[in-house]
């Protein structure tokens, strides 16, 4: 029997988002097929991954990925200048830990302050994260969205508890947008339809399904990425189209695999691998699911992550 | 394509005899078009319709097994393509490559690492599935000393013997006799040879083509030489291969019943020299479709990575993973120690038992059938309530173990401590903090 190659093809296709500007800007999305199904549709966009950066050092990242940045983590500009030059990021993710009431409740005008200066110092598209606590969010969120007037850079994250606020802080700036929601499709869905009902172009949003660590609710996100970019592509839905991020390093560097010596459990191996294996296997799998962007952490695990990218577009036999 | 009840029905003797079980011929035939009855359980079809509904009511997959015994590893029978439509059937096995090229010493350890590979995660016992012993010498004599120290390390693990020479594959065969090993390394040029030695070993075979197409003749081919069970190796060996070559066979096996395809997969993840490159490979493997994964190394980090994800990417999207309800000792709790409760999601059990031991404070944790919900969906969905906590801890009589009545409950359902304390009387409630990661210094503090 002949063989004729099964192909799926599809009315919908991701928005191609662009981030930061000049020649380091970066375009995600853009394919009409599932991810990396370049072989039956168009994949035009690559997906990019952003090094984490945060605006105090990581005293609760564990050693393994602390050490990597121990001469340069005491100064967010010094930090995001290594990523770019030395590990060459894609992208910078700033995330404003500082800024969390528990944790040194920095101002959001000194919070701006550091924005300003990560962006003078580095060319990569910037990523602007809060602190993921929702009211303090709202006005760090404001004021670094003013701080990238102009910049197109990235800012987020928008919930439900906050959205509103912080989408029109991106969209008086001129900045794209993260929408994230709570590993359901349809909360997903919802939080981008009251965004864009705010004016807001759903061409400039990039959604947040929830990240997760591989065995700790990896399977959640995994399937509702599936089934977002399913939806997005076969139903033509949209509000679905918007390119996906995964923030991989933050859940990943806090769950016990990460962390717990070998000593302890001889059963699991050596500890550094690990880490960098728990972090480069949750992030891979996110790509194969329908991530476009990723955030994460340790240079082994990203440069894994990119050979990984770079084998969808090799034949080797 | 898959026959309908109707068209089944048409084939079926038509007396309503009831032998079957079904109160109809009819009836039976919707159940076997829905694949919840076998075609034997009539014992009166005919022959002719016996080969038709034998090729239709086959799974779009064949089953095979690899290895024989308590260690057997069930493969096929997947029926979807992505894991959110149902729950995917067979999780892969991971085969770890022995060469013959290496010193005998050498081969023993890597045997013997993937034969102690074993480890319990969330319940469940995981390791390295088989031993996948090539041929790169091209030596028969060579390959003969690497099965025959597999057979005497490893007993009991499965085992995919590569090679493709017809000579050395029959003597090492020779070590698996009753095992169901895979012979694998059937190409353009040896098939007659190979079908013949995986025969008469009762082996499965494994085929090594160069791309679908001539996939698609070699099983074909196969099958007229009378092999039934197979596995498919397209030949791809990049990411980009894998995942398309998966996907085509995968699709074409479900979407069109097309039976050359209808085998399991074997993917190869192998990078020399790049074992984190590998695992990432081996997890699109594990995620796009594979039943055999060979892999090149087997480094115990490498292998909790794996096995985790499998177990994650192969759980029931509708039944979460869940733990047995019971009261669990961490450390040696005395009569003094804390006691909490949560609930039966693996998740939930597994991060909060680890900060446990963490705090290193001997605790009792109670853990509480809740379908394997979470603590917050199990509350938003009543089944984690005051009334059911009530009755657990009464009925689990730990009372009696315990010098103090005192429930400590998540921070996050803090809302129902009054109404525990009513439910439960004399116990006093005590609410933790919202996060497990919390639980260390909540204990300690209370320690102290
Ligand atoms: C995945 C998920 C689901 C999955 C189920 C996953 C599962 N197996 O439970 C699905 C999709 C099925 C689901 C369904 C529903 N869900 Co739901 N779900 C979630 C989600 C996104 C994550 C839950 C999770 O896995 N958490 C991880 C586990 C480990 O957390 P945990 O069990 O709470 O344990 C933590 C703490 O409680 C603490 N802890 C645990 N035990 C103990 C014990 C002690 C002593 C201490 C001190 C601490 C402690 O440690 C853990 C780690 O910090 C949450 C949102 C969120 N971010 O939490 C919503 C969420 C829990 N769901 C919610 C709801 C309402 C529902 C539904 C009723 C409807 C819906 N919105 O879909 C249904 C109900 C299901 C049913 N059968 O009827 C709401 C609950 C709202 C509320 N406050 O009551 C939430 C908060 C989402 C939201 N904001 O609306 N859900
Ligand atoms: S045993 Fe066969 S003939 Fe009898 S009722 Fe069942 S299907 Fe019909």
């Amino acid at each position: 029997m002949p063989f004729t190659p099964p192909k799926d093809s599809f009315s919908g296709k991701i928005f191609e988002v662009g981030i930061g500007r000049g020649e380091k800007a970066v375009t995600i999305g853009g394919e009409n097929v599932m991810p990396f199904h370049g072989f039956e549709g168009s994949a035009p966009g690559k997906p990019a991954v952003a090094f984490e950066v945060q605006d105090i050092p990581p005293d609760d990242w564990p050693d393994t990925v602390k050490e990597v940045f121990k001469d340069v983590s005491g100064d967010p500009v010094t930090w995001a200048s290594y990523c770019q030059d030395s590990l060459g990021a894609d992208a910078i993710a700033l995330r404003l830990a500082g800024t969390h009431p528990d944790r040194g409740d920095i101002s959001a005008e000194q919070a701006a302050e550091t924005v300003k200066k990560v962006l003078d110092a580095v060319k990569v598209p910037l990523i602007i994260l809060g602190s993921n606590h929702a009211e303090k969010d709202t006005a760090v969120l404001v004021r670094a969205a003013e701080a990238a007037k102009g910049t197109n850079s990235v800012i987020g994250k928008a919930q439900e508890a906050n959205y509103k606020t912080i989408a029109a802080a991106a969209m008086a700036n001129g900045l794209k947008l993260i929408a994230m929601s709570e590993l359901d499709i349809n909360l997903s869905k919802q939080l981008n339809i009251l965004i864009t009902q705010m004016g807001f172009d759903k061409e400039k949003l990039i959604t947040d399904p929830m990240c997760s660590a591989l065995s700790y609710g990896l399977e959640y996100t995994y399937s509702v990425m599936e089934r977002i970019k399913q939806a997005a592509l076969a139903q033509n839905d949209a509000v679905l189209q918007p390119p996906m991020l995964a923030d991989v390093g933050m859940y990943v560097w806090k769950v016990k695999e990460t962390q717990a010596a070998e000593a302890d459990l001889p059963e699991w191996g050596e500890l550094a691998g690990r880490g960098i294996a728990w972090e480069a296997v949750t992030a891979s799998s996110f790509l194969i699911s329908g991530a476009e962007l990723l955030i994460m952490r340790h240079p082994a695990a990203v440069s894994a992550v990119k050979k990984f990218i770079a084998e969808f577009s090799m034949e080797v036999r | 394509m898959a026959l309908t009840g109707v068209e089944i029905f048409k084939l079926l003797p038509k007396t309503n005899c009831k032998k079957c079980g079904q109160p109809t011929c009819l009836a039976f035939a919707m159940k076997l078009a829905q694949r919840q009855v076998s075609l034997d359980q009539c014992p009166d079809v005919s022959e002719e319709a016996k080969q038709k509904l034998g090729e239709a009511s086959a799974p779009p997959i064949r089953p095979v097994s690899l290895g024989a015994g308590a260690k057997a590893v069930k493969m096929g029978e997947e029926m979807v393509l992505f894991r959110h439509e149902k729950k995917f059937v067979n999780p892969c096995a991971f085969a770890v490559e022995i060469k013959d090229t290496l010193s005998a010493a050498d081969a023993a350890r890597k045997i013997e690492e993937a034969a102690a590979s074993e480890i319990d995660r969330v319940g469940q016992k995981l390791r390295v599935d088989a031993l996948f012993l090539s041929n790169d010498s091209g030596d028969a004599a060579k390959f003969l000393e690497l099965a025959k120290l597999a057979a005497a390390r490893a007993p009991e693990m499965p085992v995919i013997v590569s090679t493709t020479s017809p000579d050395a594959a029959e003597a090492s065969l020779g070590q698996f006799a009753g095992k169901k090993a895979v012979l694998y390394g059937a190409n353009a040029g040896n098939l007659q040879a190979m079908a013949e030695k995986a025969k008469a070993a009762k082996a499965t075979l494994g085929i090594a083509a160069k791309d679908i197409d001539e996939l698609c003749e070699l099983t074909e081919k196969a099958k007229a030489l009378g092999i039934e069970d197979m596995v498919l190796d397209s030949g791809a060996r990049s990411a980009g291969e894998i995942l398309r070559d998966n996907t085509y066979i995968r699709r074409a096996a479900l979407k069109k019943n097309f039976k050359p395809l209808g085998y399991p997969v074997i993917t190869f993840a192998n990078r020399p020299g790049d074992t984190l490159l590998e695992a990432l490979v081996a997890g699109l493997a594990v995620e796009k479709y594979a039943s055999i994964v060979v892999l090149g190394t087997a480094e115990k980090w490498k292998n909790l990575a794996l096995f985790s994800l499998r177990q994650n990417i192969y759980t029931d999207p509708q039944v979460p993973m869940q733990v047995q309800q019971k009261i669990y000792k961490i450390g040696e709790p005395g009569p003094k120690a804390p006691f909490m409760i949560t609930t039966n999601f693996s998740l939930t059990y597994f991060i909060v038992s680890g900060e446990v031991e963490n705090s290193k404070v001997p605790c009792r944790l109670a853990v509480m059938d809740s379908e394997g919900l979470s603590v917050l969906t199990a509350w938003a969905a009543g089944k984690f309530t005051a009334s059911k906590i009530a009755q657990f801890i009464t009925e689990s009589g730990v009372e009696g173990e315990l010098e103090q009545k005192e429930l400590i409950i998540p921070g996050y359902v803090a809302i129902l401590s009054g109404a525990i304390e009513d439910k439960l009387a004399g116990w006093k409630i005590t609410v933790g903090p919202r996060e497990a990661n919390g639980i260390p210094a909540f204990l300690k503090a209370r320690a102290v």
